[in-house]
């Protein structure tokens, strides 16, 4: 970077002016990000493109063999592998839910009281997201075998409520900063209840909040690896099967799988960008 | 936020003064206990059987075998060391990729920086085992770019990356990127471009402009960058079994292999505990010299 920056003449005004500079070492930054965006998204376009490899039905070969829409014709056709996925899916909405409530409930705390206690709530949720995660899922397991707690879909989703409140309560805080009181005790004025204010007035305003919290809740969960490892006893997920199906061959349908569930996120992503572009009038700025 | 509250004290009648005392730890206390019971207890647990001895079949009796600890720590130590080295070299390799790359988007991303941001939070929509192994068929001997590199002669046939330090290296590095970028993007695009303009006006050359004032004020993103990358790249073990070989076992891959296949709960809880221990403690120096709010901001 140094070398971008010694080019330049010192006298000239930098930084700001672009059409000043003519040298070719400007093209030096802008081709490394490229490049390091290129080297990010280079594994989803090679895991769209193998969704597509003629290679066998059982398992994708390393080897390029033809272009082939099997796996999109056959997505089904996997029955352990559906239902892992099924299983990831109602775990990651279940766990979603009661995740999300429970931060929520701490945010609000967080935000809007000082009481005793606020210290430690906060230091828990910070020591919870940078603890690392083989250990949270270790650790969970030691206490589930010390009371031979049978392991199962019901272990992961309590596994997955663990790890996800505290993300859920921190992003729901940063949107809730912002949020002005003074709408609520106008409710209260104009003679709303504690619970009407709440529904009518309160929710709506933080519900940006809690959806992004949800969100970030349920990718966390239908995504996560390494604390489903540690809990889930016979269950499969579906990242827990991919990662068993390594050693005895992958499935064109993994990459299908992951292909269309990448477009859906992307789709649903674009639309919310799209849509918060829409309409710039919202209550909370 | 302390004015709001003691405003909103004073006008309730005495019932609701005793509701707004209880409502905090009403509102804390589902997700307080559930963390309590399921994060803060089995760590507890987990000390408790790491100081236990026995097996699967005749059961696991509490014997305070403190000993345990060294035995695994030296057992293990090539793990330990591995892990640290193979998480240090990509965390440098993240700073060294997503730094530039955040300081290009944050100055320079003009009117597409939400979609170069969007590029950079890409990979967050493939599954973190897909995406690993994607890098498998990538750097596989016959894949289809390497293969293709050989085929072309522009590499020798015995070259290979699997099953190698490079690859497990890299695919951390590659995985914990966006951590990296993320909170250094947050960082670089929050200084105040007058401050930037203002040392230009006082005849800072381009160099010292980066050095002195945007790098600087830079520091909390790369902090809590390296936080967010090394924490997570030290633990990990599913590069390590998905791209590495059996010379790049990592202390992961040991407590998985201890825990849900050896059964040897006690040993793979002590190596749990050292693990933790080491991470926390330079956690806590890290949260010390910097403040924990700080990092916590761009997390």
């Amino acid at each position: 970077m140094s070398v971008v920056m010694t080019r330049e003449v010192a006298k000239a005004p930098p930084v700001i002016p672009p059409g000043r500079r003519r040298t070719w070492t400007r093209f030096i930054l802008p081709a490394y990000a490229g490049l390091v965006l290129f080297y990010l998204v280079l594994p989803i376009l090679i895991m769209i493109l193998y969704g597509f490899n003629a290679s066998g039905f059982k398992r994708v070969s390393f080897r390029w063999e033809g272009f082939s829409l099997f796996a999109y014709t056959h997505l089904f056709a996997r029955p352990d592998l559906t239902a892992a996925l099924k299983n990831s899916l109602v775990i990651a909405v279940g766990s979603t839910i009661i995740a999300t409530m429970l931060g929520t409930l701490i945010a609000l705390a967080l935000v809007r009281y000082r009481f005793r206690g606020r210290g430690v709530s906060e230091f828990v949720l910070f020591l919870n997201i940078s603890a690392p995660e083989i250990v949270l899922g270790a650790s969970l397991l030691a206490l589930f075998v010390s009371f031979g707690v049978p392991r199962g879909l019901l272990t992961i989703v309590i596994a997955h409520v663990m790890f996800n409140i505290a993300y859920v309560a921190i992003t729901v805080r940063a949107r809730l900063a912002g949020f002005d009181r003074h709408l609520e005790e106008a409710a209260q004025d104009l003679g709303a209840g504690p619970w009407t204010t709440f529904l009518r007035v309160t929710l709506p305003l933080i519900w940006p909040g809690i959806l992004a919290g949800g969100l970030l809740a349920f990718a966390l969960s239908i995504d996560d690896f390494v604390i489903t490892n540690f809990n889930a006893g016979a269950a499969q997920t579906f990242p827990l099967w991919v990662y068993g199906a390594v050693k005895v061959g992958i499935p064109p349908q993994v990459f299908a799988m992951g292909t269309l569930i990448f477009m859906a996120g992307v789709l649903l992503a674009v639309a919310n960008i799209l849509l918060q572009h829409r309409k710039p009038v919202t209550l909370n700025r | 936020m302390e004015r709001r509250v003691a405003a909103g004290v004073h006008v309730g009648k005495p019932r609701t003064r005793l509701g707004k005392r209880l409502a905090p730890y009403l509102l804390v206390l589902p997700g307080g206990l559930w963390l309590l019971i399921f994060f803060l207890v089995p760590i507890g647990f987990m000390a408790s059987v790491s100081l236990q001895t026995g097996n699967l079949e005749e059961g696991f009796r509490q014997t305070w075998h403190f000993h345990r600890y060294i035995e695994v720590f030296q057992q293990y130590r090539p793990e330990f060391i591995r892990s640290f080295v193979y998480g240090s070299i990509a965390t440098g390799i993240t700073l060294a990729a997503g730094y530039p790359l955040a300081y290009w988007i944050a100055f320079h991303g003009g009117r597409h920086k939400t979609t170069f941001l969007f590029l950079l939070l890409l990979p967050f929509f493939v599954s973190f085992v897909i995406r690993t192994l994607a890098w498998q068929f990538i750097l596989a001997d016959d894949g289809i770019v390497l293969g293709a590199l050989k085929r072309w002669h522009l590499l020798p046939h015995s070259f290979h990356v699997l099953a190698t330090q490079t690859a497990v290296i890299s695919g951390i590095a590659y995985n914990f990127l966006p951590f990296m970028a993320l909170p250094l993007y947050v960082a670089i695009e929050r200084i105040d471009r007058r401050v930037v303009e203002a040392a230009s006006d006082l005849y800072a050359n381009k160099r010292d402009v980066f050095l002195r004032v945007i790098f600087p004020l830079s520091i909390p993103g790369v902090f809590a960058g390296i936080l967010l990358t090394f924490v997570p790249a030290v633990g990990d073990y599913v590069n390590a079994s998905i791209l590495g070989g059996t010379n790049t076992t990592m202390i992961g891959n040991i407590i998985q292999l201890e825990f849900l296949q050896n059964f040897h709960y006690p040993a793979a809880a002590a190596l749990s505990f050292i693990l933790m221990g080491i991470l926390l403690v330079g956690i806590f120096i890290y949260a010390r010299v910097l403040g924990a709010r700080s990092i916590e901001e761009y997390v």
